[in-house]
């Protein structure tokens, strides 16, 4: 990677990152200070830190997405939820807590579900991510998709998206046995309306059918 | 959340050296620290991400079993090797978060994740293990999720952990490296009570990293079990929670091996009960006894005395379910 992109690469010794910023940081502020009113400087200096930041701190991140390969720059403090909602427009998958205690943000990463709200974006790098967009293939849905229809598995449908990666998920990991089980294996995903007794017919007709999810 | 760095070191040494910086954290999961620094209790500088290290590793040793500190919670409690051996630990750890939690959450990141208590989350509050010094908003506050053991005048928070229940009922040893080399400490001696630091939740220095944990080979395979009893069935923090782990011949206690969680600020081990458990016969009578034993010290709080008569209650069950009673 050249030394004149805006970024620096995963790797890098983080000093030189750290003490290019720092100098950048600093020298702008005092241009800004010699400029600018006193009053004005607090005000400024928020700014400049900000506008700094954004250019200096982004890191390129190489992502696949439901089988298409993404490269983006990425700041660290972005979460892979708000990666997925605001820089690729995956907005199937939901903020609900945004804490890790509802489960709406459940994506897949290398074939395992996690809270993409507690993950950091840059922590994916060369890791693929299926979401709910990711599920069907063209105009035929995924068995699951088909079953929380079928068998209303949702009413406001904030949460479903989670919840289908996660059934998908539980029948894939093998915890989808017997009733008490799905409930159990379930039990990261939050349904506010209540929709439980039709998620757990949903994901053990699913089971049932043995189809491949 | 505030802007940080963030690197990734390849190796051992790269990571000691970047996390010995000033304001830098390491990262693991980030199932704890993410939501930590959301919410502004925490704020690093650094993010260092141990995610690369070779630590994920479950192996036998000559005297137990190695479970290197990037094992993932999910991992471990599905490893055939502990199922066999230690399936205390595996119980333990399905019973903590959801699964989606332990597909990220690690060994390491388990023993390092701070208190659950909702005054140390919440900002506008006082709270002396965010900020020492500024009270504690838990003492005279909504405290039925708190200590009832070891707490000080300055914090009644407790270790919100299952797993390191499990490990420390097992005798784990903890596997710590540093830029001067490697250290061994017994797990039950890694966490520590809150006295006037509330602020400091375990012994592992700065610039020291969790390598793994190393359980030794026991009998306690055959009569171990993790019972939890929280607010709802699933996807809880313990109000209680008792490790129980007994080595039986012909009925009679040869050894025992008790801790709880919920109910100190780290896993309370209960060494008094397990010595007055050895050579006696397994019996309910037996096992209420030893769970009053377990009970010296004990003092409740405002909302949290019921835990009086829940901890001995789910010692008994513990252990009723470990020998098989039940």
């Amino acid at each position: 990677m050249s030394d004149k992109k805006p970024c620096k690469s995963p790797d890098n010794e983080v000093l030189s990152g750290e003490s290019r910023r720092e100098f950048l940081k600093k020298s702008t502020l005092l241009t800004a200070i010699a400029l600018t009113p006193g009053v004005a400087v607090k005000a400024a200096e928020g700014q400049w830190d900000e506008k700094l930041a954004g250019v200096f701190e982004k890191m390129l991140l190489h992502v696949e997405v439901n089988g298409v390969k993404h490269s983006l720059m990425v700041e660290p403090r972005v979460t892979l939820l708000d990666l997925l909602r605001e820089q690729l427009d995956l907005t199937g998958t939901k903020k609900g807590c945004d804490h890790g205690q509802c489960g709406a943000c459940t994506v897949h990463v290398d074939g395992h579900r996690v809270n993409s709200c507690l993950t950091l974006g840059v922590m994916v790098n060369d890791k693929k991510i299926t979401t709910i967009e990711g599920l069907a293939k063209g105009d035929q849905l995924h068995p699951m998709q088909e079953a929380f229809l079928k068998h209303d598995g949702f009413q406001c449908g904030y949460c479903t998206p989670g919840q289908i990666m996660s059934a998908v998920a539980c029948i894939r990991e093998g915890h989808a046995n017997s009733e008490g089980e799905i409930r159990e294996y379930m039990s990261g995903n939050i349904c506010r309306c209540g929709a439980y007794p039709n998620i757990v017919n949903a994901i053990q007709e699913v089971k049932d059918g043995g189809q491949t999810v | 959340m505030k802007q940080f760095q963030y690197t990734r070191p390849s190796t051992q040494q790269m990571a000691l050296d970047a996390i010995s910086k000033p304001g830098a954290k390491i990262i693991a999961g980030g199932t704890n620290l993410v939501d930590l620094m959301k919410r502004g209790v925490t704020a690093p500088d650094k993010l260092v991400d141990i995610n690369h290290l070779p630590l994920k590793n479950i192996t036998p040793t000559h005297t137990g079993l190695h479970i290197g500190s990037l094992a993932l919670n999910s991992v471990v409690s599905e490893n055939e090797l502990v199922l066999q051996k230690f399936p205390l630990l595996s119980m333990a750890l399905k019973a903590g978060a959801s699964p989606q939690l332990r597909n990220m959450a690690t060994v390491g990141g388990n023993m390092m994740q701070r208190t659950r208590c909702t005054y140390f989350y919440d900002t506008t509050m006082p709270c002396n293990k965010r900020e020492p010094g500024t009270g504690c908003g838990a003492m005279e506050g909504f405290n039925r999720m708190h200590a009832i053991f070891g707490t000080s005048n300055q914090c009644i928070a407790v270790n919100p952990s299952d797993m390191c229940v499990g490990l420390a009922a097992l005798d784990a040893v903890v596997i710590i490296a540093g830029r001067k080399g490697e250290r061994r400490i017994p797990f039950t001696e890694f966490h520590r009570l809150p006295e006037d630091h509330p602020e400091i939740d375990n012994h592992l220095a700065k610039d020291e990293l969790i390598i793994g944990v190393e359980i030794p080979d026991n009998n306690f395979a055959k009569n171990s079990y993790y019972l939890k009893v929280r607010d709802r069935q699933s996807y809880a923090f313990a109000l209680v929670s008792v490790a129980a782990a007994l080595d039986i011949d012909n009925g009679v206690i040869k050894k025992a091996r008790l801790a709880m969680g919920g109910v100190a600020h780290k896993p309370w081990r209960l060494f008094d009960a397990e010595k007055w458990l050895i050579g006696k016969p397994i019996s309910e009578e037996n096992f209420k006894q030893a769970a009053q034993m377990a009970m010296a010290g004990a003092k409740g709080y405002e909302y949290n005395s019921f835990k009086l008569n829940l901890a001995p209650a789910t010692i008994n069950e513990a252990l009723k379910h470990a020998a098989g009673l039940v």
